[in-house]
C-alpha cells in the first residue's frame, strides 16, 4: 500500500484537453512551468523529445500541449489544440527535435527558451503519469521538484548566510516552508534552492529575496494542482 | 475519522456512521482538505458538467481523432438506437455510446474528466449518466453517485493502480468500470456491501486485460474497452442489486489486479511493443507515426 493521501480529485479528474494525461496534460504543465522559469518575455522555444514523447507526440498532441504551456495556458484551456496560431500571433517561433539519447523517464522534454534579449533558460522535465511531472534540470543544474506546491527557487552564490537570509524573509511573510532543497555545482559557485510551501507565495516575497546580496534571481512558480 | 485504506475500511465506516459510500467519501474529502462540503460538492458538479459536455459532443459532431484511427462511431450507433436497430438493447447501448462519445472526444482533444484516466475516462459518464437519465435520478444523486466511484478509486490506487503504464489496461478500463459499477448500485439504492460486490465482479471479468495502443495513441482499442468498460460495469451492478455475491472479496481482487499487473510483461503496459500494437498492421501503423 502507498502512503499517498489521494483527494477524490486526483481520481475523479483533472479536467483535461485529451488525449493523454501524461502525453498532453503532463506536457502542457511542464511547458507551463518552463515558462514561469523563464520569464513572460518569450521569443524563441526549442522542445527536444525523448523516448516516448518523441515517438508519439504528434498523434497525442504533446507538441501543441507544450506550446500551449510556454503561452501559460492551463491543461484544460480550450485553446490548447490551437496553440501553434496563438504563438505566431504572439511572435513566439517553436521548434521540435527528437533526441535518440536516453533519458530516465519515457516521457522527457528539454525545453530551451530565449527571451527578446537573447537570455536562454534551460530546462529538462519528464511528465511521470496522470498528469504529474517532475522537474529535473534548470540551466544545467540537476534539481528536483514537481510544481504540485506553491514553489520558489533562487539562483544565488555558494555563500554563507544566503539561505538564512531567504528563509528570514519568507518568516516575515508567514510563509511556512514545506520542503527545501539547495543545489550547486561547485563550492562557492552557482548554486539553486527550491523551497516548496503549501501556501501562495506573493510576488513581493520574490521581490525582497532578489534585493538580497547574492541572490541574481527568484522566481514563484504557481502550484499546478489548484484543486480548489 | 473518515479515513480508509481498504473496502473492509470504507464498510466499516459506512456502518459506523450508517451512511452510503458517497457520505463517507464527501466526509473524508472535507476532512483531508478542510474545505466546505459546498465547495466539494460544486467541484464535482463541475467535473458532471465536462462529461455532459463530451457526451453531447460526441453525439452529434462528426468526430475525427488526432491519430485519425477513430471517430463518429458515437454518432453512428446512436443513429442505430434511434432506429431502434441495435441487438444489446436501448440502454446497453445508449451507455456504450455514450462512453465512446467521450473517448472520441478526448481522441480529438476535446475536453474531458480523466475518471480515473483520460483514456478510460468515457465509462464512468457513459454508465453513470445514462442510467441516471433512465430512472430520473436528480442530478444530486448523481453527482453523489460521482463521490462513490471516486472512493472505490480511492481504494485501488492507494492498493495497486489506475495506470496502464504500471498496471495494463485492467488497472484504467478495469478501475473506471468498477468504479462505475460500484456507483450504480448505490444510484439504484443498493447498500454499500451490494456496491463491493459489483465492483469486485467488474474487476474479476476484466483481470489481465493489456494496455497495447496501437502506435501508441489512445485511440484502438481504448476506445472499444471503454465501450465493453462501460457496459461490464452495467451488467456488473444488475448482478450485484440481484444478491449476486463475490466470494473473492473486493480486497483481494484488487491485490489480484496489482499482482497480475506486476506479472504482466513491459511490451503489455502502454509501450506499444506488444499486443495489437505489435501484429503486422499496428507495426506498419507505428512506422507511419514515426517518420515525419
Amino acid at each position: 500500500m502507498n502512503l499517498r493521501e489521494y483527494s477524490v480529485f486526483d481520481i475523479m479528474g483533472p479536467i483535461m484537453v485529451g488525449p493523454s494525461s501524461s502525453h498532453t496534460a503532463g506536457a502542457a504543465r511542464l511547458g507551463k512551468i518552463a515558462r514561469q522559469i523563464a520569464g513572460d518575455d518569450i521569443k524563441d522555444v526549442q522542445f527536444m523529445l525523448y523516448d516516448s514523447f518523441a515517438s508519439t507526440y504528434k498523434g497525442h498532441g504533446t507538441d501543441k500541449a507544450l506550446v500551449a504551456g510556454i503561452l501559460g495556458l492551463d491543461p484544460d484551456d480550450d485553446r490548447l489544440p490551437r496553440s501553434f496560431e496563438l504563438a505566431k500571433e504572439q511572435n513566439i517561433s517553436v521548434s521540435f527535435m527528437k533526441s535518440d539519447k536516453d533519458a530516465q523517464h519515457p516521457n522527457t522534454v528539454r525545453i530551451i527558451i530565449k527571451n527578446t534579449s537573447g537570455d536562454v533558460t534551460d530546462v529538462l522535465g519528464s511528465s511521470i503519469g496522470g498528469g504529474n511531472v517532475v522537474l529535473k534540470e534548470i540551466n544545467g543544474m540537476n534539481v528536483e521538484f514537481t510544481g504540485e506546491y506553491e514553489t520558489l527557487i533562487t539562483e544565488h552564490i555558494d555563500k554563507p548566510g544566503i539561505i538564512a537570509m531567504v528563509t528570514k524573509v519568507l518568516a516575515e511573510y508567514k510563509i511556512n516552508i514545506a520542503f527545501m532543497r539547495v543545489y550547486r555545482q561547485l563550492k562557492g559557485d552557482n548554486a539553486i534552492m527550491v523551497i516548496e510551501s503549501d501556501q501562495v507565495i506573493p510576488e513581493d516575497v520574490s521581490i525582497s529575496i532578489e534585493r538580497i546580496n547574492g541572490i541574481e534571481k527568484a522566481i514563484v512558480i504557481n502550484s499546478i494542482k489548484n484543486t480548489y | 475519522m473518515y479515513q480508509f485504506n481498504s473496502g473492509f475500511e470504507l464498510l466499516e465506516l459506512t456502518r459506523k456512521y450508517n451512511m452510503p459510500i458517497s457520505e463517507v467519501v464527501i466526509n473524508y474529502e472535507h476532512e483531508m482538505t478542510g474545505n466546505d462540503r459546498e465547495i466539494i460538492i460544486n467541484k464535482m458538479k463541475a467535473n458532471l458538467d465536462v462529461m455532459r459536455k463530451a457526451i453531447e459532443k460526441g453525439l452529434k459532431d462528426d468526430i475525427k481523432s488526432v491519430g485519425g484511427f477513430i471517430g463518429g462511431d458515437a454518432k453512428r450507433l446512436y443513429d442505430k438506437i434511434i432506429n431502434n436497430f441495435t441487438i444489446s438493447g436501448e440502454t446497453v447501448s445508449k451507455a456504450v455510446a455514450s462512453a465512446i462519445a467521450v473517448s472520441e472526444v478526448n481522441a480529438s482533444m476535446g475536453k474531458i474528466v480523466a475518471a480515473p484516466t483520460a483514456g478510460s475516462s468515457g465509462v464512468i459518464p457513459g454508465a453513470l449518466i445514462t442510467i441516471a437519465r433512465k430512472f430520473g435520478k436528480s442530478d444530486d444523486e448523481l453527482i453523489r453517485s460521482l463521490f462513490t466511484s471516486s472512493g472505490i478509486g480511492i481504494i485501488i490506487a492507494k492498493n495497486s493502480t489506475l495506470s496502464g503504464a504500471e498496471g495494463g489496461c485492467q488497472a484504467e478500463v478495469g478501475s473506471a468500470s468498477a468504479m462505475a459499477a460500484a456507483a450504480l448500485v448505490e444510484l439504484m439504492g443498493g447498500s454499500p456491501d451490494e456496491s463491493l460486490n459489483a465492483a469486485s465482479f467488474a474487476i474479476m471479468n476484466l483481470l489481465g486485460l493489456v494496455c497495447d495502443p496501437v502506435a501508441g495513441l489512445v485511440e484502438v482499442p481504448c476506445v472499444t474497452r471503454n465501450a465493453i468498460g462501460t457496459a461490464n460495469a452495467l451488467i456488473c451492478a444488475d448482478l450485484a442489486l440481484s444478491g449476486m455475491k463475490s466470494i473473492i472479496p473486493f480486497d483481494d481482487v484488487i491485490s489480484a489486479m496489482d499482482s497480475v499487473g506486476k506479472m504482466m510483461p513491459c511490451a503489455l503496459k502502454e509501450t506499444a511493443e506488444g499486443g495489437l500494437a505489435n501484429t503486422t498492421t499496428g507495426i506498419k501503423f507505428k512506422m507511419n507515426f514515426s517518420e515525419d
